[in-house]
């Protein structure tokens, strides 16, 4: 019998082939760690590519600081990033009750691994809806801005440079300007929506507020936004001033350079997507240790493998979490 | 695994004690990006401000530490970390040199060149 089987002569050593597992890993994990590895450079695809569009506009981007300030209930209040670092705190904490039930699920305590899992789920539910609530809040907007022919945003600020809404001095003049719907118009054009002000009314209530100023997108050498001249102020308004822009879109954004809302969309889009699939796979896993799959099965590894991708969604979430909000 | 059960004593305190870690480091990174100390950022190192070089570096050392104990690289094999670490961190540097290298020459055609781009 042995006569006709091959020697490779490297039989017993670690590559050497055979049903030796040289990483010492299940096939289901290691399939894991290639999806992770893959998506992971997906994600460094999109930092990087905001790591560039940041760079081609490093003096007129926004400063996160002044863009993400909200808290739940604490309306009008100034709280910089405390609401991302509560959704941090959240999602690590969700890995840490995750990497839990794995530990419980090595010595097969069936019960510890259901309430940790729970716990993961409910984790993980609370940052997609704080994400959900960001988004809101960053497309709704909070000042408005003034868009100028060439694209840039500028916004106004009161003597103090504290930044001042456009609803507190735009004054209310008439106009017959009304909603472009496809039955009205010459070519199946039709506008999503009017903005509250028109530029004319915003320019009046400007020049009856003698204490504005505009502040311009670019970035000056104490690392604040520059602040005009009240002089200069209105020739910029007068004289480059194109539409008013509430909140934030695809194409117009109050906050910057509408790469900024892009990249915002996309990243924490595709991220929160990432969290939401997580939950479902979590939901999955965690119904059928209820039923005691995994126990007649002799092994938990599958929570093992799901809490890889849920560890894997935190740690993008960290670098997301630096890269938008810190850096 | 074999091995695992050496660990069992110790694995809920190693977690524990990394997630002391890790919102240690989350709350130094939020205070000092609400603080913005003015020598960080006026010291630039490398072309960047050191305040944003702290900000990396610690995100790094909370990846090391997500990555070792919470994906349980560290029982690994050494084979199977190298081919993972290894693989992404070469990509991820080559892709970040190429284009932060990229925008910052289109930020100096747009600075230096004879177009105005803020009207």
């Amino acid at each position: 019998m042995n006569a006709t089987a091959v020697k490779t002569g490297t039989e017993g050593k670690v590559w050497g082939g055979g049903d030796e597992q040289p990483l010492k890993a299940s096939y289901g994990k290691l399939m894991m760690w290639f999806f992770i590895l893959s998506d992971a450079l997906t994600f460094s695809g999109f930092l990087a590519a905001y790591g560039f569009s940041r760079f081609k506009f490093i003096n007129t981007w926004p400063i996160a600081d002044e863009v993400f300030t909200h808290f739940p209930f604490l309306h009008g209040v100034d709280a910089p990033m405390y609401y991302v670092a509560l959704m941090t705190f959240i999602l690590i904490f969700s890995s840490v009750t995750m990497v839990l039930a794995v530990d419980a699920g090595h010595q097969m305590k069936k019960n510890k691994v259901i309430w940790y899992m729970f716990f993961t789920i409910i984790g993980g539910v609370v940052f997609v809806g704080s994400q959900a609530w960001e988004w809101a809040n960053f497309i709704s907007g909070e000042y408005g801005a003034v868009e100028t022919k060439g694209g840039k945003i500028i916004q106004f600020v009161n003597a103090e440079g504290e930044q001042v809404a456009i609803e507190s001095f735009a004054v209310d003049l008439p106009s017959d300007r009304t909603r472009l719907t496809k039955s009205e118009a010459l070519w199946y054009q039709s506008e999503s929506s009017l903005p509250e002000y028109e530029l004319a009314e915003v320019i009046e209530g400007f020049k009856a507020n003698p204490d504005l100023l505009v502040r311009t997108q670019l970035i000056a050498e104490n690392g604040q936004k520059t602040i005009l001249s009240r002089e200069e102020s209105l020739a910029k308004l007068e004289n480059d001033g194109k539409q008013v822009v509430e909140g934030a879109n695809l194409v117009h954004n109050e906050y910057g350079p509408p790469l900024f809302a892009d990249f915002f969309f996309f990243i924490t889009g595709f991220h929160g997507f990432h969290v939401f699939s997580g939950v479902i796979i979590n939901i999955i896993i965690f119904i059928n240790v209820i039923l005691g799959t995994y126990e007649r099965r002799g092994s938990y590894e599958m929570v093992e493998k799901v809490g890889l991708y849920w560890h894997f969604v935190d740690l993008v979430w960290v670098f997301v979490f630096t890269f938008f909000y810190l850096v | 695994m074999a091995h695992d059960s050496a660990h069992h004593g110790s694995a809920t305190k190693r977690i524990w004690t990394v997630f002391g870690i890790l919102s240690i480091v989350t709350i130094i990174e939020v205070a000092l990006g609400i603080v913005r100390p003015g020598f960080l950022i006026e010291t630039d190192f490398l072309r960047m401000h050191l305040l944003n070089w702290i900000f990396i570096i610690l995100t790094l050392y909370k990846a090391y530490l997500i990555t070792w104990a919470f994906m349980h690289m560290e029982h690994e094999t050494k084979g199977l970390r190298r081919s993972v670490v290894w693989t992404g961190i070469f990509l991820v540097c080559y892709l970040i040199f190429i284009l932060l290298t990229e925008g910052d020459y289109i930020f100096d055609v747009y600075k230096e060149g004879y177009v105005a781009w803020d009207f």
